[in-house]
């Protein structure tokens, strides 16, 4: 019974941690972006969002490279609803130009994506509030 | 909240540029700095930066590691009247590049604002998740 009520509203739910986890990933990027060496992160917003759905428990995004020194950076899992089966991989952003300090952030890309996100969560936001007020309305009657 | 480590990942951004910054600063003081009594001018200095773990696994801060001096030859000008010259007439000045220093300032400054700016977002967005449902 519960369960109908809320299930509307699971789906912008797990698009909003999917946004919020993406804009934290983005501001890695923008804060690296004069450290040499540093690789850009980035994953497939649809993709993750699809396995986060298929799963139906929860996720959790996942990389295939191992660490051999607890100093390297765990991007194995970026968060977690419940225990989840749905996995999407953190990928490399590709690199527009090279640079000679091994950087591959790409400052205009990573701040078009970061507006990009931000509208993107409000959006999911948006939806959240009129999903919950017209819950709100039909429960409260006149 | 992943949101709120955003401000602990740009907040480090921030920190590391604005030492970016004095040391910019500090560099383009010296610039004209001669030679002291230990006959060593002024060396221009430059921060390195690393990428450090924030607690969460995608977070990744940015710490300044070590601040190096620059092991650029010493500017020396001819200039026989001044105090401080040697057996041959030089001065030797700091090896400060102020072009350098300039480039690297404008750089800190842009990355400094797009720190701040990260960070305001986050800000905004939190508190609109906030005010959700009311």
């Amino acid at each position: 019974m519960l369960d109908k009520l809320t299930g509307a509203l699971d789906f912008q739910t797990r698009a909003l941690m999917l946004r919020s986890e993406r804009q934290r990933t983005i501001a890695s990027n923008i804060a690296n972006v004069d450290t040499p060496g540093f690789v850009a992160r980035d994953y497939k917003f649809g993709d993750a969002l699809q396995s986060v759905m298929g799963g139906d428990k929860g996720y959790s995004v996942t990389t295939q490279q191992a660490r051999t020194n607890p100093q390297h950076l765990a991007f194995s899992r970026i968060g977690e609803l419940g225990g989840g089966s749905g996995k999407a991989e953190l990928g490399y952003s590709v690199q527009a130009q090279p640079n000679l300090d091994n950087n591959t952030v790409d400052l205009d890309r990573e701040r078009a994506n970061f507006v990009d996100n931000t509208v993107r969560y409000e959006a999911a936001l948006r939806f959240i509030n009129g999903q919950s007020k017209t819950m709100l309305a039909a429960i409260t009657g006149q | 909240m992943s949101m709120f480590s955003i401000f602990g990942v740009s907040g480090s951004g921030i920190s590391a540029q604005s030492q970016r910054l004095n040391v910019v600063a500090s560099n383009l003081a010296n610039v004209d700095a001669v030679a002291g009594p230990d006959g060593k001018a002024y060396k221009a200095r430059q921060v390195v930066f690393q990428t450090t773990l924030m607690g969460a696994d995608s977070a990744a801060g940015v710490a300044v590691r070590q601040v190096t001096e620059s092991d650029a030859p010493a500017r020396k000008v001819l200039d026989p009247q001044h105090p401080l010259a040697d057996e041959q007439g030089y001065v030797t000045h700091s090896n400060v590049n102020a072009v350098e220093e300039m480039v690297n300032m404008i750089s800190a400054s842009r990355s400094y604002q797009n720190n701040v700016e990260v960070m305001n977002t986050a800000k905004t967005l939190l508190l609109k998740t906030l005010q959700m449902g009311q």
